[in-house]
């Protein structure tokens, strides 16, 4: 298999065994960018000197003799709402088409220092906003499988970079889905940590209570090596959870037998493609062949969870998007406004795009004088039951498994009306109203050859036992080792 | 017609923190505009709120100094508006849930009492800072963007602008006192908005509320609160109506008195869109953490005057003037316990009188505060002392003082230094008198009898053995001491 | 129709959005099918439910007051759109709005 496809793992140790430098992995999936990114258009910005120099470096300490970190020299795409000194921050916005921020991002700086090779910033929805990338104020990334297909969003850029072979892992940041589904439609390993295991610092904030920052790998290892690396209590952050972290890989190999995954029903609801519907299925069976238990469970207020979404996110996004302003970065308008009210909303108005300027809408319309009550706070209530539904259902199981997205990968302009689009995430969002963790791992394609992902939820901070069950499923299924077809004929040198 | 004014005033005080609120930059006043600034305090993309601690513990120490219920369970909350000093659009503040509430403070007005009761005390972050260029554009600096701001309103109790000075007055004290505040109004460290109105209180009918801004001092906040009841009172009194308004003090110049004018109606107010801050996490004030902010607290104002009254026997005037301010209240016990000789309640009776009379005169004319003044206590009491003992009169005491007050050094040499005649210590005229007594049993016997004018004999030895270098008058208090008439 | 011009106007001016009548238009009807979503919320009888503004329980997170350097001035207003060499520049303020 060609360098860039392999998983960071593997790559590790022919890098720590010496029979791999840096340098030449790097260059491996610079060539891979360079030959397949103007078909994927994964990357908003290639970091390709940047990469280098970083690869030198990793090369050198070991050649001095350093004991370096798992995953020094590996090629790591960061979404493009991180900040990094080094290179552009966009969040695939107008606004910030030129913003260089003058710090690092809390996981981009312990990347950094972990010996990761940036091969650059890739496209998202705008703000995050969106499930497609279709909302990107730049261009749309492709899916590797379909290249007339969209990748999923918001991480569609990381996620299609990882599948396409230019990175060999990726970071994500998840809301309402924006790393899981991903994962899902490019069939990746992508996990959305507990609130609070990793520090927002840095992350251009989209929903400040939902927002948390994950990993897009092509397995279970290596997601469980780049969470290893990125979490742990950040005093940047308030809201990072000041507790240990566990080794993610110890319980990787461990047999799952006895541990009970619940199926919530409300989950299969309809709507849900039925090839959707049977890989998943089928992949439950798979782990209780392995030994778990299987039971059905129930959450019943989890069809609230979309509405609830859409009032929470937009309310918070609202206000985080208001220092945009055209003062100290970013867009500002080059017509002659009378006051700072017209500078603003010219500034703004010409460069958000539209799904930005509707939640701003939505958000600012739920938090206003008469409406709060209405809208914020029965939301904020409504997600009080969503979290008692949860934990009732962890009283019962250690697990719980159901379809990450309720469709396969679309095809542009297919969801052209918001509210469609929205529905997308109904799989994804209620894991962010209550703040557990959840993995998307493939779990087959479809007849037409789409991927197909599982997700896999735990309790509060049980991802090691939630990539435990996730590991053993993927290592008896198998369809981790599959890459996207479009490697096969513009593949760079191995 | 029964009018009466409605005063409720909402104090913005900068706390004493060394860092800002949310983020670690220094609140020290810098060198020049956005040189204590960081990515945090300019709201650059992706940054996130720490809460100072030390600025929380200021604001519940504030609330026990005012007397309110401390909440067990606070919140920080977004209050969403657009300004250019405002970097993030919104400002970190309090809404529901504020730190303290439902507290007083005990005011005196002109000899009466009164208590101004307080609706909350909350923690926030104050602004930056614009400035007007000569062309189209103003700049903006964040130095003070951050620093940690803390708002008291009281409720509506003050009827005149007497009270709503006499509140301030005693509320910078307690700032002061407690250590959370400069207090300082001109630099705008402690900023005051009181709100007016005028009702009347048969009618019940009401005149809109005026939020009066730009005072930066006692005397604006006095004037413009007089200025908005005479003018609410003329229109209610025509019938017209007075709209909730915001207006601006213009200070009195060569051209016209000090007036308000509108700034803005509040019809067009801001919907601040407040919802908890999800950046932050809650706080909670258990009771470990509330004794310990409560050992932490020194002395109150009020306790201190009562304390003064017990402790010195001086009385309510007298220890409501030395409390004034901490630091001179600090000084005057200072210079008490400096005092070797006599009872604490003389001593304290000589320095009270001496800080409000020629120190008090001093600062005065200096303008300067009495924490920088190079006397120091001890030297005050030692000069009190030599005063007492009749080796200095009181008029050239208060030349030494002067010189003192400049200079620091202490009374003798300054004495000395100036050539000035004093005896001998107290303790070598006491051995002269007794030596006298000793040598005159007959005489001492006959003043002892009742025979009074031959004490005059005995002085007279006295003013002999000193080659006329003592004072009389001590000679003869010394005499009556020892001879018990 | 839940919201009228007048309210998508009001709330665009809040939001700092220049629209012009034509895109208030079409965000209303935007905005109403997407609130028409939200009405579900009312069946849910949350009376007494507290309302969950985190998901994790955590309180009483601080910082100590030890002040650090601050940034440059350079880098804090090397983004800036209209700048001098000491202050971000804006159109006049006269007053406060």
């Amino acid at each position: 298999m060609e360098l860039f496809h392999r998983t960071a793992h593997e790559l590790a140790e022919l890098l720590r065994r010496k029979e791999l430098s840096a340098v030449e992995l790097c260059d491996a999936v610079l060539g891979r960018i360079e030959a397949v990114e103007p078909r994927v258009r994964a990357y908003v910005t290639v970091m390709a000197d940047v990469a280098r120099e970083q690869a030198k470096a990793v090369d050198a300490r070991r050649a001095a003799g350093e004991d370096l970190p798992p995953l020094a020299g590996i090629p790591l795409a960061v979404k493009d709402n991180m900040c990094t000194v080094d290179a552009p921050t966009t969040c695939s916005s107008k606004v910030l088409e030129h913003f260089v921020a003058p710090y690092d991002a809390t996981v981009v700086a312990r990347a950094r220092q972990a010996g990761c090779v940036f091969t650059g910033k890739t496209n998202l929805d705008e703000f995050a906003m969106g499930s497609s990338t279709e909302n990107s104020a730049f261009f749309t990334t492709c899916n590797p499988w379909d290249l007339e297909r969209a990748p999923g969003g918001s991480s569609g850029g990381s996620a299609a970079a990882t599948a396409a072979g230019e990175a060999i892992i990726a970071l994500g940041s998840d809301t309402g889905g924006s790393i899981r589904q991903p994962a899902s439609f490019c069939s990746l390993v992508g996990l959305k940590p507990t609130y609070g295991r990793v520090s927002r610092y840095g992350l251009v904030a989209f929903a400040s209570s939902l927002d948390q920052i994950g990993p897009l790998t092509k397995d279970v290892r290596d997601t469980a090596l780049l969470m290893n690396l990125l979490a742990g209590h950040d005093p940047m952050d308030s809201t990072s959870a000041d507790r240990p972290v566990p080794d993610l890989t110890e319980l990787l190999g461990r047999d799952i037998r006895g541990i009970r995954i619940g199926v919530p029903k409300e989950f299969f609801a309809e709507g849900t493609d039925p090839e959707v519907a049977n890989a998943v299925h089928a992949a439950i069976r798979q782990l209780e062949s392995l030994g778990a238990i299987v039971g059905e469970a129930s959450t019943p207020t989890v069809s609230y969870g979309l509405p609830t979404y859409y009032i929470i996110a937009p309310s918070e996004a609202s206000s985080n998007l208001a220092r945009f302003d055209g003062v100290r970065y970013g867009h500002r308008t080059s017509k002659p406004v009378a006051d700072n009210v017209e500078l603003y909303e010219q500034s703004r108005a010409e460069s958000f795009g539209p799904e930005v300027q509707r939640r701003i809408m939505i958000g600012t319309y739920a938090l206003s004088a008469g409406y709060y009550d209405a809208y914020y706070l029965k939301a904020q209530k409504v997600r009080t039951l969503l979290k008692r539904d949860f934990d009732k259902v962890f009283e019962q199981f250690d697990i719980i498994a159901w379809p990450t997205s309720p469709c396969l990968p679309f095809r542009f302009g297919e969801r052209g009306d918001p509210l469609s689009m929205y529905m997308a995430d109904v799989c994804t969002i209620p894991v962010n109203m209550v703040g557990i963790p959840a993995v998307s791992l493939p779990c087959g394609f479809s007849s037409g050859g789409l991927p197909i992902g599982i997700q896999l939820g735990a309790s509060y901070f049980e991802e090691p036992k939630l990539l435990q069950v996730a590991y053993a499923y993927e290592q008896s299924a198998g369809f981790h080792a599959r890459r996207a077809p479009l490697g096969a004929s513009c593949g760079g040198e191995a | 017609m029964a009018l009466e004014a409605i005063i409720g005033l909402e104090v913005h005080a900068q706390l004493l923190t060394r860092s800002k609120m949310f983020c670690r930059c220094s609140t020290d006043p810098s060198a020049g505009p956005n040189t204590v600034v960081c990515p945090i305090c300019t709201a650059m993309p992706g940054v996130l709120p720490v809460i100072n601690r030390r600025a929380v513990e200021l604001v519940v120490r504030t609330g026990l100094a005012l007397n309110c219920s401390i909440a067990s369970h606070s919140i920080f909350a977004r209050k969403n508006y657009w300004y250019p000093d405002l970097p993030k659009n919104y400002q970190i503040s309090q809404y529901e849930l504020p730190l303290c509430r439902d507290g007083y403070l005990d005011i005196d007005v002109n000899g009466q009492k009164r208590r101004i009761r307080i609706r909350r005390v909350h923690l926030e972050e104050d602004t930056g800072k614009l400035y007007h260029t000569a062309g189209n554009e103003s700049r903006i600096d964040f130095n003070r963007c951050g620093v940690p701001l803390m708002e008291i309103v009281s409720e509506p109790d003050m009827r005149s602008a007497d009270e709503a000075r006499e509140y301030l007055v005693a509320l910078r004290q307690v700032l002061r006192y407690i250590g959370v505040c400069t207090g300082n109004m001109e630099e705008g460290s402690f900023r005051c908005e009181p709100n007016v109105n005028v009702r009347d209180t048969e009618s019940g009918a009401k005149t809109g509320i005026s939020e009066l801004k730009n005072l930066n001092s006692f005397r604006a906040v006095h004037q413009s609160v007089d200025f908005e009841i005479a003018r609410h009172t003329r229109l209610l009194q025509r019938g017209e109506t007075v709209p909730r308004q915001t207006r601006r003090w213009h200070p009195s110049d060569e051209s016209r008195g000090g007036y308000t004018d509108v700034m803005r109606s509040k019809e067009e107010a801001h919907d601040y869109r407040y919802f908890p801050e999800p950046d932050l996490v809650p706080m909670r004030i258990g009771d470990d953490w509330l004794s310990e902010i409560r050992a932490g607290m020194p002395e109150l104002p009020q306790q201190k005057r009562e304390r003064f009254v017990s402790q010195y026997a001086l009385t309510p005037y007298d220890a409501g003037v030395l409390t004034q301010s901490l630091e001179f209240a600090q000084y005057f016990e200072a210079a008490v316990a400096a005092c070797r000789a006599g009872q604490v309640a003389e001593a304290a009776k000589r320095v009270s009188k001496w800080l409000q009379g020629e120190m008090s005169r001093l600062l005065n004319e200096t303008g300067q505060d009495i924490a920088d003044v190079p006397a120091r206590p001890e030297h005050v009491a030692e000069l009190l002392e030599l005063v007492e003992e009749g080796k200095l009169t009181g008029t050239i005491a208060k030349e030494v003082f002067e010189e003192m007050f400049r200079t620091g050094k202490p009374a003798p040499q300054i004495v000395s230094e100036r050539g000035i005649e004093v005896v001998g210590d107290a303790s070598e005229l006491e051995r002269i008198v007794d030596q006298v007594l000793a040598d005159h049993a007959e005489v001492v016997a006959k003043v002892k009898s009742g025979k009074t004018q031959s004490k005059g004999f005995l002085v007279g030895q006295v003013m002999k053995a000193t080659r006329g270098q003592a004072v009389p008058q001590i000679v003869n208090d010394i005499i009556d001491r020892r001879l018990g008439v | 129709m839940r919201l009228s011009l007048d309210e998508v106007r009001h709330v665009a001016r809040l939001g700092r959005l220049a629209m012009t009548d034509q895109q208030c238009e079409a965000m209303r009807d935007q905005l109403d099918s997407i609130l028409a979503h939200f009405e579900a919320l009312q069946e849910l009888d949350t009376d007494d439910v507290e309302p969950t503004s985190h998901s994790l329980d955590m309180a009483n997170v601080y910082r100590d007051d030890e002040p650090a350097p601050s940034f440059d001035r350079d880098r804090i207003l090397a983004n800036a759109p209209k700048r001098d060499d000491e202050c971000f520049r804006v159109p006049l303020i006269m007053e406060e709005d």
